[in-house]
């Protein structure tokens, strides 16, 4: 129990160029639509008890795969088998009803889930207690934030332990406690035997709880196998970080993901009576990079052109975690020796900060600004706000978790 | 027959498609006062003005019926009430797709439970006014006996042919939405080309030439000899329904089963 097979999957989504075209294909049977394909010749096994990770940037076509496998959505050719009893959580809220209280939800999802209703009933005081939304249960959908959709969708579909899980990047939305909950009962399910298959953009926790990972990329498997090296596939596409060192160097603007590029993160504000250009993460080498090995330096470059003059000009930064923590900030007058410039109109700076990197593996976002002594107060000339963002790997021999990078080292003796 | 396999996973869902139609029904009326009173309120409004602006104000005679308490009341509901079961059925089953287009692309169900639900949906809230309607035939003592039997052939041969119909038109609508609003328009010319609220023989002949080749109307007519003449109909009249049944259930079957994995794609 617990088998995936998946042969020769593509999908293909039919893209016709106005509206009669569908009509005039179907009545002369000509075809008129261009084919767009999301999926091509998908071919993987997955072992009953497996835990296997999927990753890929958005639109690579993870979630079209799950469908697929999930049945949702029907391959254009090839096929998918699947031995078991399947608990998927796609996306959010699993198709629940607006209207309909979360109680009646659950016993929907249920059925759904192939429940009867008195299994249902007997599962109640369960899910309620896992989903832990208090009264909330007994409310229409509508009422609720888009967590605790995911908290009642996970709940009852994780009720009693499935042959397969499909988790898809649903959990996102929790809280970190109830994150953390559910991954202790799907870690939980996956020590009985379950058959784990898990998407994340989190590559921590795919190499954490899976086995082996897919990569795909552009509809295609780019790398499949042990999940550390298939992640590490991931994040070089990902942040472009040195697949040839020597390259590297020579390569100065890293590679980044279109759907993942700063810009389309970044927000800017201020007088802009100064720009802040080339924002750059380097190494202890100078060479730009945006991997860093936990503990190892990192430099934080940046240039500014003054469109206006200035008095007493200082010069920011904060690294961000995911969530938006700000997890160090700091700026050039942090140091009361550092006497503040100030510039002309026309004039240039260029500033750079040496960190030391006691950052605990994961993706941080860099934020950078620039500021002026204005009248009364400090005036912003120009803030990039998640500028870049970079991924600090693990280096040390203890895997870390936390905030602050802390090197510690572990003895266990037997008194 | 390929659509075997559809309909041995629609019985596997049985649970689900009834838990459905309960939630459905508790549901409509949950955030209101008078509850379920309003899914009576509204056929019941219905008769009523029919009964006041036809039977009262224009007085209509009915052939055999003068001496009859209410003849014309007993009339117009034989063809409101089915017509409103025909007309609410269709008009949900076209937009059956669209409206549970979230749940369709977030889980993996047999999709033909949806229109199941609908028409099960329907019958039950058919149900509460035939109730209402047997009520008051049975107090003003027009009861039809045995005859009343014959509506089960009548109600069944009328379901099949709105299924079949209406999945055919609900799977279409999912790729040209013109269907819906189309079907809307088509019904309402469709209830006034019936003889419902309007008797057939006091048409003009010409106008009954036309109107005979319309399919609903040995339907309504049998419905109204059912329940005003109190005896079985003439069921060899419903042929052609019949044949248009069998006709609409093999094409509604075919197309669905031949679009459903498309049909996803595009909601």
């Amino acid at each position: 129990m617990g088998t995936i097979v998946v042969s020769n999957v593509s999908k293909a989504y039919k893209r016709y160029p106005n509206k009669w075209a569908r009509m005039l294909e179907w009545i002369t049977g000509r075809h008129q639509h261009k084919k767009t394909w999301v999926l091509r010749d998908i071919n993987f096994t997955i072992d009953p008890g497996e835990a296997v990770g999927i990753v890929g940037v958005n639109g690579a076509g993870k979630s079209t795969l799950l469908k697929i496998i999930t049945g949702t959505t029907q391959p254009t050719t090839g096929s998918v088998h699947v031995k078991g009893r399947v608990a998927a959580l796609l996306e959010l809220g699993m198709g629940f009803h607006a209207d309909f209280t979360g109680r009646q939800n659950a016993y929907m999802t249920g059925q759904l889930l192939g429940y009867s209703v008195d299994e249902i009933h007997a599962l109640m005081p369960k899910i309620e207690a896992f989903a832990d939304i208090g009264d909330y249960i007994d409310q229409p959908l509508r009422t609720y934030s888009s967590g605790m959709q995911v908290r009642l969708a996970f709940a009852v579909s994780t009720a009693t332990r499935p042959d397969i899980l499909i988790v898809d990047e649903a959990l996102s939305v929790g809280d970190a406690a109830f994150q953390r909950k559910c991954f202790r009962r799907i870690e939980e399910y996956k020590e009985a035997g379950t058959t784990l298959l898990f998407v994340s953009h989190d590559t921590e926790t795919v190499k954490k709880i899976c086995d082996r990972a897919i990569f795909v990329n552009n509809g295609i498997i780019s790398e499949i196998g042990k999940a550390r090296a298939v992640c590490d596939a991931y994040e070089r596409l990902l942040f472009g970080a040195a697949k040839d060192t020597r390259e590297q160097k020579k390569e100065v603007v890293p590679l980044y993901d279109s759907s993942l590029a700063s810009s389309s993160v970044e927000v800017q504000y201020g007088s802009r009576g100064a720009e802040i250009l080339n924002v750059n993460i380097s190494d202890g080498d100078g060479a730009v990079t945006n991997i860093i090995p936990e503990g190892h330096p990192i430099f934080v470059g940046y240039e500014v052109d003054f469109k206006e003059p200035s008095d007493r000009v200082n010069f920011g930064m904060m690294v961000k975690s995911v969530d938006g923590v700000c997890v160090y900030a700091t700026n050039a007058n942090a140091n009361i020796r550092n006497p503040k410039k100030s510039f002309q109109s026309g004039e240039s700076a260029r500033v750079r900060f040496g960190l030391q990197g006691n950052l605990v593996p994961g993706t941080y976002y860099l934020n950078v600004g620039v500021t002026r002594e204005g009248r009364d107060k400090e005036e912003m000339l120009h803030r990039r706000v998640d500028v870049l963002i970079f991924r600090v790997i693990n280096a040390h021999a203890y895997s870390s978790y936390g905030f602050a990078n802390l090197f510690g080292n572990v003895e266990v003796e037997k008194k | 027959m390929p659509g075997l396999p559809m309909l041995k996973a629609l019985w596997g869902y049985r649970g689900f498609v009834w838990s459905s139609v309960m939630r459905e029904f508790h549901g409509k009326y949950r955030e209101s006062l008078l509850g379920a009173f309003w899914s009576v309120a509204n056929p019941l409004t219905m008769i009523v003005i029919y009964t006041v602006v036809f039977g009262q104000l224009m007085r209509p005679s009915l052939a055999g019926h003068e001496q009859t308490p209410f003849a014309f009341s007993i009339y117009l509901c034989a063809g409101v009430l089915t017509w409103s079961l025909f007309a609410e059925m269709l008009g949900r089953l076209n937009g059956v797709f669209l409206e549970h287009g979230n749940l369709i692309k977030k889980s993996s169900f047999p999709r033909i439970c949806l229109p199941a639900i609908v028409a099960v949906s329907a019958l039950v809230n058919f149900g509460i006014v035939l109730g209402l309607y047997l009520a008051f035939l049975a107090l003003i003592g027009h009861w039809p006996g045995w005859a009343l039997w014959a509506m089960v052939p009548l109600l069944v041969l009328q379901v099949l042919f709105t299924l079949g119909l209406g999945i055919f038109l609900g799977t279409l609508n999912v790729f040209f939405r013109d269907v819906g609003q189309l079907t809307g328009i088509v019904v309402q010319f469709w209830f006034w080309l019936t003889p419902i609220v309007y008797v057939f023989d006091s048409l003009p002949v010409a106008a009954r030439a036309v109107l005979r080749y319309n399919p609903m109307q040995p339907l309504m007519v049998a419905y109204q000899t059912l329940f005003l003449n109190q005896r079985v109909p003439d069921f060899a009249s419903l042929a052609p329904l019949a044949f248009l049944t069998m006709f609409f259930l093999t094409l509604g079957a075919w197309f669905f089963l031949s679009r459903v994995g498309e049909l996803v794609d595009e909601l």
